[in-house]
């Protein structure tokens, strides 16, 4: 057998892909680096969660290599599998708090895309007129409560709920998420039944439907990607919001984010037992993240393109 | 929208009176009784006579009862026509109830001085919250920060561009990377607080400390001068948020027809002209978008300022939101505090309608 190459590579060719090689090199750095940016945190939060004092101080990163996990930080949680079937205060206290952030935000979520999917259907198929208000003139002022932060509303909602027994009640905090994310939900949605053609309802109503009966029938399992991806992006929000429930709950309703506020100001609190509330709280919403990010990714692109 | 994408149905309602009027008398009847609950309470607030009330809630039930008579009487009343509006009645009715009604009722209070705790109540006090707002150097001061906030935007729209850039070229693994990606603004600003900001910058065991001991810092502090904490939050923020942007120019960028871009190619731009002459003037519309929100969202920036710094240094990092939250917590006058918020309000509305004007400009046709 020769060594002789048949096809020759030019010495452009060559430089052409070692151009090419040194492109892609850069680009997966940029990627990867940026990647690990976004999750050492996650990760350092969660290897904290199972070490011991010297291994905080003694900077170890990875578990078995260099420490030994242990299940301190959950065993203060009650949350380890030696403590899971004992009795815990602290555990009582945080399912109490998730269990109050689970309502909240799945109540909160499904009222804003329940109101929200109707306006905006309304809005995309119907003209309106109130007062001097068209349908664009009523869609915006939907669309500015988004720029109305929360700090204007929570002062006036704090004295008004004092007069209505509804401070430091779920139902409270879920008006408010509920207005909170109206916006965002009217926003997505009527994106997505601008880009229903009304043929469908037509053709429904030829056949003897009515407006609700074609909404309900037809236009509804169509939207219902859009839905979605409105109903999780406004879990993600509700489930993170911290402001209101600090002004607004004490001791029954407080939510998930709360405790965990509270917890970090308390001085001598310990790192493995705030990482594992930490991790706790954070969990559902990166499983969210990592399972639903087809519908969120829709969802945010939603407004972005006409 | 135009109105060509509207439905255009042509309905022969025929209702008869004896319906109509029980649709306004549903109406009326509700509005008298919310009407009179809402004059009783009144008078035994001011103290005139004692029906038995313990809250206002009994109002709240009539103004409730009153919105699903509004609702069920539009069927009633206006037949076809009325069921259309149902579609976007509820929705009208909740904001307008929970917004435009609690912003009255803040203006009233803004112009008060009233301490909850104290057993005074309101008190009327004409302007000496404004005169107190005008002589208060720690809001101004939290005002000029939303400035410096605002325009780290200008970086993190560049971060977000490159990186959604990058994720747009023919990549592997690219569903990784764009979970990975996504996620840190999926997570709680209360975690991400303790996460990054009290444990990994934490000055003698957080890893971000020993990583800048590595590097010849030798005391890293991140908090210690006004500057440097006011960029620590900076970044912390651009950290959640520059996936947001991220998604949607992403989104913009996967709408650019491939002709678009191939054409340029082939009329021999290379990579940074076709990205200065062709990507990017494509890309304006959606830019300006993001950004608008991105303002939006961060003019509500306090939860990261709250749990890390709660202002401090000296107040360097403080936010309004933050600033009004602590001003309730420490003195409890909700009066003085509605007013800044009333301030920092308008400041809002007139800033973004500068900028909405703007980007209309910009992205509008060119004459």
């Amino acid at each position: 057998m020769t060594d002789i190459a048949i096809f020759k590579d030019s010495a452009s060719d060559r430089s052409f892909r070692m151009k090419w090689t040194a492109n892609r090199i850069v680009v997966y750095g940029i990627l990867i680096f940026w990647a690990v940016i976004c999750l050492f945190p996650i990760y350092w939060t969660i290897s904290t969660s199972f070490k011991m004092a010297p291994n905080v101080m003694q900077g170890h990163m990875v578990p078995w290599v260099d420490f030994q996990p242990k299940w301190l930080g959950w065993k203060s949680l009650g949350l380890s599998p030696d403590t899971i079937g004992a009795e815990s205060t602290v555990r009582d206290e945080f399912v109490k708090r998730f269990i109050n952030s689970t309502i909240t935000a799945l109540v909160s979520s499904t009222l804003a895309v329940i109101l929200g999917s109707l306006a905006a259907y309304g809005l995309s198929r119907f003209s309106y007129k109130f007062l001097w208000m068209r349908n664009d003139d009523i869609s915006f002022f939907f669309l500015s409560q988004l720029i109305l932060p929360p700090v204007v509303l929570a002062l006036p909602f704090l004295v008004l709920y004092k007069e209505l027994a509804l401070l430091d009640t779920t139902i409270g905090l879920i008006l408010l998420y509920t207005l909170s994310v109206l916006p965002i939900v009217i926003w997505i949605m009527r994106d997505q039944f601008a880009g229903i053609p009304t043929e469908l309802e037509e053709a429904a109503m030829v056949d003897g439907l009515g407006v609700w009966g074609a909404f309900f029938t037809i236009i509804l399992p169509i939207a219902l990607p859009g839905m979605v991806a409105a109903f999780i992006l406004s879990l993600v929000l509700t489930w993170n919001e911290y402001f209101f429930a600090a002004l607004l709950t004490s001791t029954h309703s407080n939510t998930l984010p709360v405790m965990v506020a509270s917890q970090t100001g308390s001085q001598g609190i310990s790192w493995w037992s705030m990482a594992a509330l930490s991790t706790a709280a954070i969990l559902p919403l990166i499983i969210i993240g990592v399972v639903l990010e087809r519908f969120i990714i829709k969802g945010m692109a939603a407004g972005a393109v006409k | 929208m135009s109105n060509g994408s509207h439905l255009h149905i042509v309905t022969n309602d025929d209702i008869p009176a004896s319906r109509k009027q029980l649709g306004r008398a549903l109406v009326w009847g509700s509005a008298g009784l919310m009407l009179a609950l809402g004059l009783a309470q009144l008078v035994q607030a001011m103290g005139w006579r004692d029906f038995g009330f313990q809250t206002w809630r009994p109002t709240l039930y009539a103004f409730c009862l009153w919105a699903t008579a509004l609702c069920w009487a539009q069927v009633l009343v206006r037949g076809e026509q009325g069921k259309r509006t149902l579609f976007v009645l509820p929705a009208a009715l909740f904001v307008v109830s929970l917004t435009i009604f609690p912003l009255l009722f803040g203006l009233i209070i803004a112009f008060s001085s009233w301490n909850l705790s104290s057993p005074d109540g309101r008190q009327f006090n004409g302007v000496a919250n404004i005169v107190q707002m005008w002589n208060d150097p720690f809001y101004w001061n939290a005002l000029l920060n939303m400035v410096w906030y605002s325009l780290a935007i200008v970086l993190e729209y560049a971060i977000a561009f490159g990186l959604a850039l990058l994720l747009n070229t023919q990549i592997r693994a690219r569903k990784f990377f764009r979970v990975a990606f996504l996620l840190p603004l999926m997570l709680s600003p209360v975690a991400v607080s303790w996460m990054v900001g009290k444990s990994m910058l934490e000055p003698r065991f957080g890893p971000l400390s020993r990583l800048a001991r590595l590097f010849g810092w030798e005391n890293p502090s991140f908090f210690g001068t006004p500057e440097m904490a006011k960029l620590t939050i900076m970044v912390m923020d651009a950290w959640t948020f520059i996936p947001f942007m991220m998604i949607m120019l992403l989104a913009g960028l996967q709408a650019i027809p491939k002709e678009l871009t191939e054409a340029s190619r082939v009329d021999g731009a290379t990579g940074w002209r076709s990205f200065w002459e062709v990507t990017f003037p494509l890309m304006l519309p959606v830019s300006i978008t993001a950004i608008l929100i991105r303002i939006i969202f961060k003019l509500k920036l306090a939860d990261i300022v709250i749990n890390v710094t709660s202002g401090g240094p000296g107040g360097a990092t403080d936010t309004v939101t933050s600033f009004i939250f602590r001003e309730y917590r420490d003195r409890s006058n909700v009066g003085y505090g509605t007013m800044l918020a009333m301030v920092y309000l308008v400041f809002i509305i007139v800033g973004m309608t500068i900028l909405m004007k703007l980007a209309a400009r910009l992205t509008g046709p060119r004459t």
